[in-house]
């Protein structure tokens, strides 16, 4: 099935990226520039230059459907380098936004399932509990042995701890955990 | 150029600059400064006997720094005249007061170190602009290593390379360690199209001139394999679009379409990263050597020369023609033309055309006993001009000068410099200074017009 493309709302999502980023893709030319350094797009469904042509003809469903957003691991080589100042990185992080608050299946469940548990330590600690972080997770994802052979030379050398730390003040976390709300929230359907 | 240097009409001025630019169209007074060659031009036969025989050698501009000229050189071999000049930076003569090599070997005693500058002025009916571009400084591109790797090289020296009289008699070779070129990979708009870092337009000339180069690549070796990142190909022109399809098909340059992100060595090549996006992969390649294509920009004193001329230039540098489509090599102050890429971005048949269409321009204004120019223009009342020359400081052309009128100096506009735009009508502070057909009072009979009752009008009009 060809996507339908029509006058309606064919800038539909473009103005939406807008709206939440400040960032106007129809600005980009298509040159490929994010994709060609992204240290990442191996592992993508769809590189960061497509990405941006699903939101530049408002293909919706195919750039949520997609796992490269919610691998983007921020380091904005691409927007760095973009040749018309676009954030690329930001708009990365605005479809996870997106995505979460419509519910949608995220391309690759591993990572909302980490995502989930790294902001729960962060809720109750103020700071993230890596052991528990790394149990909890291998726990959740069905191979609760893949990392065990790292522990014992991570906790020798001090880089791990036993037992969770706790900021001073929980204030401003939870103030900000209290803002974040609409997105933290909503779970993706599973 | 030598045909040009030898008709009877025509003067060639070489290593000289204008210095300044009074008056206006068919009465330009020109000051050009003839800067010293240290080489008198009327004894000097052109044997080469100096240049031979000078033992300082300095990087050669013309060659890119590929090669070495003297001290006393000619820029390249066809330079147009046939007689050198001394490098004044270098030359020992005047850094040590040392050497004199060139004034004792030449037969005809044309060697003069001691000559000056010299100033000239003359008359001219019109001026043709045609001061070309520069090439965009890439070393801002850090992620193509800045400068550092010395076999990333820009379109201009790969094309010293294929000259077979330039500094490497035609082999392409790595400037690093003077290796074979195997795997080549050019990357297109480097500064162009880039509103980050370089300029937005596109350069138009590139995408021709990396075909012709690949082509030329694969003739004279035919084990290399060219690679050319590009954004578009474009090949707008009479049998541009069949070019770069010979290099695709008969040379077999790969055209990949994505802008390389990154350029870093890895023993002694250079790895290029990049995407295909029609492929949706990315891609790495391999090359020994890479091959830029620059950014064509103004020349770094384009606006001071326009600031001389009086002529508008744009947002770049580039010259501005008074009518994008109807006047395209006219600028707006009148008696001067442009051509070639100092108004934008031109490729040679573009660049002879519009030298055609200048010059034929100019002639015609010489072919006129009197000059036709447009009657909305403005004029001083002297008899209300109180002589502050207030105008004379707002006008953009200089079209205002000072005239007596009983006894008193007031301002005078010069017809064939005006071009009407209102600035001196309205700095005057007693209302001496009106543009034709844009009076004070035509102006307020016109706002008046539509306030009023029909019977009025009608009044009016009888």
């Amino acid at each position: 099935m060809p996507e339908i493309l029509n006058r309606e709302d064919i800038h539909t999502f473009k103005e939406l990226i807008l709206s939440l980023t400040g960032e106007d893709v129809s600005r980009c030319i298509q040159c490929g520039k994010c994709s060609s350094g992204c240290p990442i797009a191996y592992e993508m469904t769809h590189l960061p230059n497509q990405i941006i042509r699903f939101i530049q003809l408002n293909m919706q469903e195919k750039a949520l459907a997609s796992n490269s957003f919610w691998l983007c691991a921020v380091c904005e080589t691409c927007s760095v380098r973009c040749p018309e100042n676009i954030d690329i990185a930001g708009i990365m992080d605005a479809l996870r936004k997106i995505s979460r608050q419509r519910g949608v299946k995220a391309g690759d469940t591993k990572i909302a399932r980490f995502n989930e548990i790294f902001l729960d330590s962060i809720k109750k600690n103020g700071r993230v509990f890596e052991l528990g972080l790394v149990m909890k997770y291998n726990m959740a994802t069905v191979q609760p042995f893949k990392d065990a052979s790292l522990g014992p030379a991570m906790l020798s050398k001090g880089k791990l701890k036993l037992s969770a730390d706790k900021i001073e003040d929980q204030a401003p976390v939870k103030s900000a955990f209290e803002k974040s709300k609409p997105f933290i929230e909503a779970k993706s359907k599973e | 150029m030598t045909e040009s240097s030898q008709d009877d009409n025509i003067e060639v001025l070489t290593y000289s600059e204008i210095e300044s630019v009074e008056g206006f169209v068919g009465n330009f007074d020109v000051t050009i400064r003839k800067k010293a060659r240290s080489v008198d031009m009327s004894r000097c036969t052109g044997c080469g006997e100096c240049v031979q025989k000078c033992p300082t050698k300095v990087p050669s501009e013309f060659d890119m720094e590929l090669g070495k000229r003297k001290a006393i050189y000619t820029p390249f071999a066809q330079a147009v005249p046939n007689v050198p000049v001394i490098d004044r930076d270098h030359c020992l003569k005047f850094i040590k007061d040392k050497c004199g090599i060139c004034q004792k070997v030449c037969p005809a005693e044309a060697i003069d170190y001691e000559q000056k500058d010299e100033l000239i002025t003359r008359k001219f009916g019109a001026i043709v602009v045609a001061t070309g571009f520069s090439l965009f400084d890439w070393t801002v591109y850090e992620e193509y290593g800045g400068g550092r790797y010395k076999d990333v090289v820009t379109g201009l020296h790969f094309e010293r390379m294929l000259d077979t009289s330039g500094p490497t008699e035609g082999k392409v070779i790595r400037p690093s360690d003077g290796k074979e070129v195997k795997q080549i990979v050019f990357v297109q708009c480097v500064g162009s199209r880039d509103e980050a870092k370089g300029v937005p337009y596109c350069s138009r000339v590139c995408c021709m001139y990396t075909a012709k180069q690949t082509i030329l690549m694969k003739d004279h070796f035919p084990d290399s394999q060219s690679y050319v990142f590009y954004i578009d190909i474009r090949a707008a022109g009479k049998n541009y679009e069949e070019f770069v399809k010979r290099a695709q098909r008969e040379s077999g340059t790969t055209y990949i379409r994505g802008r390389v992100s990154k350029i870093y060595d890895k023993g002694d090549k250079l790895v290029v990263q990049g995407a295909d996006t029609l492929a949706g992969e990315r891609v790495e390649i391999e090359a020994d050597l890479v091959v830029l294509a620059t950014a064509v920009v103004p020349n770094p004193d384009a606006v001071e020369l326009a600031k001389m001329l009086n002529i508008p230039y744009d947002q770049y540098g580039f010259y501005t023609e008074a009518h994008p489509k109807l006047q395209p090599v006219e600028s707006v102050t009148q008696g001067i033309f442009l051509t070639g890429s100092c108004q934008f971005p031109k490729d040679i048949p573009d660049s002879v055309a519009t030298t055609g269409a200048a010059a034929v321009r100019a002639c015609g204004i010489f072919s006129n006993d009197e000059l036709t120019i447009e009657p909305k223009i403005a004029w001083v009342d002297a008899e209300k001009c109180s002589g502050c020359f207030n105008c004379m400081e707002a006008c953009p052309f200089d079209a205002i000068i000072g005239e007596e009128f009983n006894g008193r100096t007031v301002a005078r506009v010069q017809e064939s410099i005006c071009h009407g735009c209102g600035n001196c009508a309205a700095t005057c502070r007693t209302k001496a200074v009106n543009v034709r057909g844009f009076s004070d009072e035509q102006i307020y009979a016109q706002i008046e017009a539509p306030f009023m009752e029909t019977g009025e009008k009608e009044a009016e009009v009888a």
